[in-house]
């Protein structure tokens, strides 16, 4: 019963992924419903990855797109060169096993090049703030950007594809849906991962930098490293979000990675509440649901949200779920410390 | 050995000089207040050091240490801790979060500690949260735990700061003013407050105030600065008396 108790969260999410991988396995759940779960995990994985910086710190990121580019490219063209048989990069080094074995590797490679990337804006957040860091944000989102297009090698501005054929590699060693596996996985560790940072003393220190960072420096804790840390947790996540993305399209582009892509995952942060991991998780649920709900309104759609955030904006500016989390409406049997 | 020695610290602001040739020598246990009309220094010296300013000249030692180019949270692991002027509290908060952050340079874990939940994790969090409960018991403000400081009274949250500044295990406390804005019976209690705290928590105290009731009644010692330099340096009676003192509050007295 202990046992039960203290992982019911992990047990509960670990039951309903083999529900879902199960489903879409028996081809009970059609193929576009699955694409929407896929993004939904996507999507989740993004928009609590930024909550670090925006939320919890309190600065003002919008070039989150450019970690997403960087883990996207690493982690396909990676995989391209070892797993698939490819004009450029020849035949595939290593064999279908190994695709499988290693597609999580190449994804946390991915993650990992992505907040190096991210010490682009940590380090110049040491002495800015604010506005100008928003700016310096924004500028590495272009360069990262500007970078890929420039580069031949990896299709340029044409961007780069070949990604199918290394889940279809996966598929061929085990025919289950291995993206949507991949997804959940990753899903599931980023949301455990922030919660683990963001409600221990150390993590807190992030917080105590958005509500006075002279006062936080001065009581003992190290802003520059806190900065660092909090900087590349999110931007590598970012990367292993884009990654799992240019799996599942198949195809990235240059364009897919602009200051719009950026805009979307930071319009998820605050719908769902800055500062409040499940309200990450819920408006990133409800953000992709209503992009597919709205899709028969095609360019319209592009009227009809902006306006619901306004309406949002000005009738609920803390979000849906302001700082909180889900766990704070319900009344706690007993305090843990 | 000295506890705290500052030798000859100078702080320029493109034209301005705030402190000029500033030595001072802190025994432990001696309890100074640093005085001053408005704008004379005061707190630009708190600020050095603590390492929030690197004086443009000048040498500061803390038990035999040089602290001056030291980043503050290194500063303030080796055992200096401040209150602030107008109160810093991270106000969003719980009062218990903020007493267990400012214990974060001395949390001895890291971020994998923290996500893998380790046993050094568990261990260390135990600590920091049972000294920051013990604080907030021993400042009889366990009741306020788990509420937001901007939601106590001002002289409250005073308190809180107060408590913040010990958690982080300090030799030396810097206050900063920690009468102002406080009614008389608030500033009755501040004063027991601080005779309490010396001799409970054994360390060294330094103020800065304008309140002549806390200086007088507190303080051993007395410095008083004026347009960054040091005017008088003696006991409490001795500087009552002293022209120059009366001179800088009053300006010239004519016969």
């Amino acid at each position: 019963m202990h046992f039960l108790r203290k992982y019911q969260y992990w047990i509960l999410y670990i039951l309903f992924s083999l529900l879902i991988v199960f489903g879409a396995h028996q081809e009970w759940v059609d193929a576009y419903i699955q694409l929407v779960i896929m993004y939904i995990g996507i999507n989740i994985i993004l928009s609590s990855s930024l909550n670090i910086v925006n939320g919890y710190m309190g600065e003002f990121s919008c070039g989150h797109a450019g970690f997403i580019a960087v883990g996207a490219y690493v982690t396909s063209v990676l995989n391209v060169w070892l797993f698939a048989s490819d004009r450029i990069f020849g035949p595939a080094i290593l064999g279908e096993y190994w695709a499988l074995i290693l597609f999580p590797v190449t994804l946390l490679a991915g993650g990992l090049i992505a907040s190096l990337v991210g010490l682009l804006v940590a380090i110049p957040s040491f002495n800015t703030r604010g506005d100008y860091l928003a700016i310096i944000t924004l500028a590495v989102n272009y360069i990262v950007k500007s970078a890929i297009e420039n580069m031949q090698v990896i299709g340029g501005a044409r961007g780069f594809m070949g990604m199918r054929k290394v889940v279809n590699a996966m598929q061929d060693v085990w025919d289950i849906p291995w993206m949507m596996v991949f997804i959940l996985i990753f899903t599931g560790l980023t949301v455990w991962i922030i919660w683990r940072f963001v409600s221990s003393t150390y993590g807190k220190g992030i917080i105590a930098i958005r509500e006075d960072e002279v006062a936080a420096e001065i009581m003992s804790v190290n802003t520059r490293g806190m900065k660092m840390t909090a900087f590349m947790l999110s931007s590598g996540l970012a990367g292993i979000a884009g990654g799992l993305f240019a799996h599942v399209l198949g195809y990235i582009n240059p364009g897919s990675f602009t200051i719009m892509k950026s805009t979307e995952v930071m319009v998820m942060v605050y719908l769902g509440g800055m500062g409040s991991l499940s309200g990450s998780v819920i408006s990133a649920v409800l953000f992709t649901i209503l992009l597919e709900l709205l899709r028969p309104l095609q360019v319209f759609k592009w009227v009809v949200i902006p306006l619901m955030l306004i309406l949002l904006m000005m009738f609920r500016p803390e979000g849906i779920m302001g700082n909180r989390e889900i766990s704070d409406f319900f009344p706690q049997k007993s305090k843990r410390n | 050995m000295s506890f705290l020695q500052i030798n000859n610290l100078t702080q320029r602001f493109g034209g301005l000089t705030a402190v000029q040739d500033f030595s001072f020598d802190l025994p432990r246990g001696v309890l100074p207040g640093l005085i001053g009309p408005n704008g004379a220094g005061k707190t630009t010296i708190f600020n050095i050091v603590c390492g929030f300013y690197h004086p443009t000249m000048g040498e500061i030692r803390f038990e035999n240490k040089p602290i001056v180019g030291k980043r503050p949270h290194k500063i303030t692991s080796l055992g200096i801790a401040r209150t602030f002027q107008n109160i810093r509290l991270w106000s969003e908060m719980s009062v218990l979060d903020n007493l267990c952050i400012s214990q974060h340079g001395n949390l001895g874990y890291g971020l994998w500690d923290a996500i893998l939940r380790t046993s050094k994790y568990s261990a260390k969090e135990r600590d920091v949260h049972q000294n920051a409960m013990h604080l907030l018991e021993k400042l009889n403000l366990q009741d306020h735990a788990q509420k937001r400081p901007k939601n106590l009274p001002y002289g409250m949250q005073r308190r809180v700061e107060i408590a913040r500044a010990l958690a982080s295990h300090p030799k030396l406390l810097l206050l900063d003013e920690p009468a102002a804005g406080m009614n008389s019976s608030e500033v009755e209690q501040l004063i027991d407050l601080i005779g309490w705290i010396r001799k409970e928590f054994d360390i060294t105290i330094w103020l800065i105030e304008h309140d002549m009731r806390v200086v007088m009644n507190v303080c051993e010692r007395i410095i008083v600065l004026d347009f960054g330099q040091i005017i008088a340096d003696g006991p409490p009676d001795a500087i009552q008396n002293d022209l120059k003192v009366i001179k800088a509050y009053l300006g010239n007295i004519e016969e």
